[in-house]
């Protein structure tokens, strides 16, 4: 049986019924842009960087159903341009200083910017005001760069049983809580093998006394650009 | 506070819900009646005690503005601060009071008194000004009322002891047709449907064409077909009553005045899709409604039209419960209300799957809005074709709007759909009129050359909200407004409406400064564009409207507002130096810094 296809910038992209966009076109082994996105959640939508133009409207590609010979544009000038503007508003929400950040070279929202040529964070910077939290004897929670895609929420609740994060606040206040009365991450039941402390995009979630144990210049993003990093590496894998 | 009271209270609270975690809005609202905030013992014991995170019960305090994790005194005083209540000087009275209780607006009093801010819209536009006290309403406001309230705060006087006349709103309706005028008896619309039968009752909705009252104008009959043949047996029936459009007050009149027809509607929709729970979501600002709603409720189980049994009808069992809002106009959405409904935080669900197979607790949901509803009635009792008869090819029957702002009669007017908006400010008293916005902050800003249009879905959609401009206001101002609005009420979860509304607001008050330029009217452009395309729910995407349509049509209003350089920073260096004037108390020539010091030189 022959599988269904649509075009996404003009090539076929096989799928399976009720696969998404962003997924269908992941296993053919293209490349669209995602920050909340991640292969071992349902998604989720909020960061838009997967946005992606189909009959004329702009939809989340993690979220929207494929359909048989559907036109989806995303690798274009006016998507990127979208893309590059909802990167610099991340940029200016939050505070980040990537030469002093210890994720910079592994850290998916740098990669981005790169990938996506963003120069300047062009708007007015917003520098709001987050402390840290150092108070877990073997992580740091650095609050200045969140970006709030959930994945820490939504990994902590669905794979490690513990739900030590939630979302308060609401609109440009909205805050990263953790789950006790002190605020502090060292009065949960929150541990280093987690998997919500390993699924952090940017630098929130930090493993302490491991910050530079693989120099600047040899990460991640250092050694390949994110759009070939964040793709499966053979088929099936993910 | 002796240790362990909060004990009790959370565990009389959860007693009177049922300990059970979809109330969890409910109990947070109750439990904060005792001391007007929620310590964090109290939080911790509550979650414990639904076996929930913390967090997320932190998460859902920190999501509704009328519920407070800090104390914020024992009267708690909030302005509306829609443009109406302004233009009727609200900032005045507002400061007025806080002179008199010697506290800065968003501070506690130091003895811990009061504190005074200000709030979205509280649906009193025809009777502005108006505010809310530890969330109860009073309107019409002026320096008498002002004096009397602050005198009522030193006394320390309980709300219940306040004359209740302050409480007193007016309903003020101006012009009746179909809907205002019906003077059907409880029970005759029902009875007029349950003797048509199920299927038949739904065909004359299908006939009427009637077509949602809440804005987006889906077809009603539509909504409830897809409800009732979706495969879960359990269906539910949802009222939406959480009018927090600015400038909309249409809902809280029909709840005062015509609390029978809503009811009745939503039970005429459970006989349609077989619905057994319904739910009013009331907004938190309607809680002056409360009392009255729920007699409304007690009177017509006590008569047979809610309850088991429904008409004598074997098998037709409805009740409905009142939920109340907490401050949140991104809950008027119809999937973050069944959030909010099932006690979370109110983000916007992603769908499909749509409400009516998939709604509250993932049960096929009608979510229909008080005016829908309402109708509802008139097409029971005189049949879909006489609904369908008035108004016009899209836009079947009337329309409520809520007329206010500079006019002579502000209030309720039901008309046709197809009504031109001269008609409507004719008919209002409306004079010298440079604008009105329709549909409320998300609406449209009409300006005199399209004063023609008519009010339908096909031309000039509306939830209800007509306010009148005349040509002494400033259209930028009215945006301006409107985008903090937005700002203020952005839910948080999608990057470009987080973002985007504070970055729109922030350029606009740079231009209020007097600080833009033509690069920043690009921006603006920019930012409404990303806003419109790329935002996950209607509030995102509507709230460049009223800046999209003042740059359009009032753009001298905007340019008003430039240097008319290229490029100017926000950066304000005097600005800078105002904590240090505050601390050193000084405010004389030397503590400032010029702003060009090449002009100055």
């Amino acid at each position: 049986m022959s599988r269904s296809t649509f075009l996404l910038d003009g090539q076929s992209v096989p799928f399976d019924d009720g696969q998404m966009i962003l997924e269908a076109a992941r296993a053919a082994g293209r490349y669209i842009p995602h920050l909340c996105w991640h292969p071992d959640f349902p998604p989720h939508g909020s960061c838009k960087l997967c946005v992606v133009k189909v009959a004329g409207r702009h939809v989340s590609a993690c979220a929207t159903p494929a359909r048989a010979g559907a036109e989806v544009e995303s690798d274009t000038p006016e998507i990127n341009t979208e893309r590059r503007t909802l990167l610099q508003m991340l940029f200016v929400e939050g505070n980040h200083f990537c030469p002093a950040c210890e994720k910079s070279g592994d850290c998916q929202l740098q990669a981005m910017a790169y990938d996506l040529e963003m120069t300047t964070p062009r708007f007015r910077h917003f520098f709001p005001d987050r402390p840290v939290d150092a108070s877990h004897p073997e992580v740091l929670l650095d609050f200045n760069r969140c970006i709030y895609c959930e994945l820490c929420v939504r990994a902590s609740r669905e794979q490690d049983g513990k739900a030590v994060f939630a979302l308060t606040g609401r609109g440009i206040n909205k805050k990263l809580a953790v789950n006790a009365e002190s605020g502090r991450l060292a009065d949960t039941d929150f541990a280093a093998d987690d998997k919500a402390a390993r699924i952090c995009p940017v630098g929130v979630i930090l493993k302490k006394r491991v910050g530079f144990a693989v120099p600047i210049g040899e990460r991640t993003y250092d050694r390949a650009p994110l759009h070939e990093v964040a793709l499966p590496k053979s088929e099936g894998d993910t | 506070m002796a240790l362990g009271a909060w004990a009790q209270r959370v565990d009389e609270t959860l007693t009177r819900f049922g300990r059970r975690p979809e109330y969890l809005l409910q109990m947070l609202i109750a439990l904060q009646e005792h001391e007007n905030w929620l310590p964090p013992e109290a939080l911790t014991a509550l979650a414990a005690a639904l076996d929930l995170p913390r967090a997320r019960v932190e998460g859902v305090v920190g999501f509704y503005s009328f519920l407070h994790a800090e104390p914020v005194g024992q009267y708690r005083l909030l302005f509306s601060d829609n443009i109406i209540d302004r233009m009727c000087g609200s900032e005045a009275l507002m400061a007025r009071l806080c002179h008199s209780l010697w506290l800065a607006p968003g501070q506690v009093s130091e003895d811990g008194l009061a504190s005074v801010d200000v709030t979205s819209c509280t649906g009193l536009g025809d009777q502005g000004p108006a505010m809310l006290v530890n969330g109860r309403a009073i309107a019409a406001l002026n320096e008498d009322r002002i004096d009397i309230i602050c005198e009522l705060i030193r006394q320390k006087l309980a709300l219940d002891a306040w004359p209740v006349e302050l409480f007193q709103f007016e309903n003020t309706i101006q012009q009746r047709d179909a809907l205002l005028s019906c003077t059907a008896l409880p029970g005759d619309a029902l009875r007029a449907a349950i003797a048509m039968g199920r299927d038949a009752w739904l065909s004359q909705m299908q006939a009427s064409r009637l077509r949602g009252r809440g804005g987006a104008g889906f077809t009603t009959a539509v909504k409830w077909l897809a409800c009732r043949d979706a495969p879960t047996v359990e269906k539910i029936v949802v009222c939406n009553a959480d009018e927090g459009e600015p400038g909309t007050f249409k809902d809280r009149v029909l709840l005062d005045a015509h609390a029978d027809l809503v009811f009745e509607g939503m039970t005429l929709a459970a006989w349609a899709v077989g619905a057994r729970r319904g739910f009013l979501y009331l907004r938190g600002e309607y809680l002056n409604l409360r009392p009255a709603l729920e007699a409304t409720l007690a009177r017509r189980r006590a008569e047979g039209w809610l309850g088991a049994s429904i008409g004598g009808v074997a098998g037709f069992d409805f009740d409905i419960e009142i939920h109340l809002g907490a401050g949140a106009y991104v809950c008027g959405e119809e999937t973050a209300l069944l959030e909010s409904l099932e006690g979370k935080r109110g983000t916007p669900r992603i769908r499909p799957p749509f409400p009516v197979t998939h709604g509250y607790l993932g049960l096929p949901t009608v979510v229909n809005n008080v005016e829908t509803l309402a109708k509802c009635c008139l097409i029971a009792l005189h049949g879909g074709a006489a609904f369908a008869a008035t108004g016009t090819a899209q836009s079947a029957g009337t329309k409520l709007l809520s007329v206010s702002g500079d006019c002579a009669r502000p209030g309720i007017y039901e008309f046709p759909f197809g009504v031109t908006v001269r008609q409507v400010l004719d008919a209002c008293g409306a004079s010298d009129t440079l604008a009105v916005q329709v549909g409320g902050a998300a609406g449209i800003t009409l300006a005199p050359y399209e004063f023609g249009r008519r009010v339908a879905f096909e031309d000039v959609p509306t939830a209800g909200a007509f306010m009148v401009f005349n040509d002494t206001r400033d259209m930028f101002e009215v945006a301006h407004n409107f985008v903090r609005f937005f700002a203020h009420e952005s839910c948080g979860f999608c990057t470009p409406c987080r973002v985007g509304t504070s970055l729109l607001a922030g350029t606009l008050d740079k231009l209020a400064e007097g600080k833009g330029s033509p690069a920043d009217l690009l921006e603006i452009e920019d930012l409404d564009r990303l806003l419109k395309q790329a935002s996950h729910c209607g509030l995102g995407s509507a709230a460049p409207n009223p800046v999209i349509d003042g740059l359009q049509k009032f753009r001298p209003a905007y340019e008003r507002h430039l240097m008319h350089a290229d490029f100017s920073p926000a950066f304000d260096l005097d600005g800078a130096l105002r904590r240090a004037r505050q601390i050193t108390g000084r405010d004389d020539a030397g503590a400032h810094l010029p702003q060009q010091p090449e002009a100055s030189r």
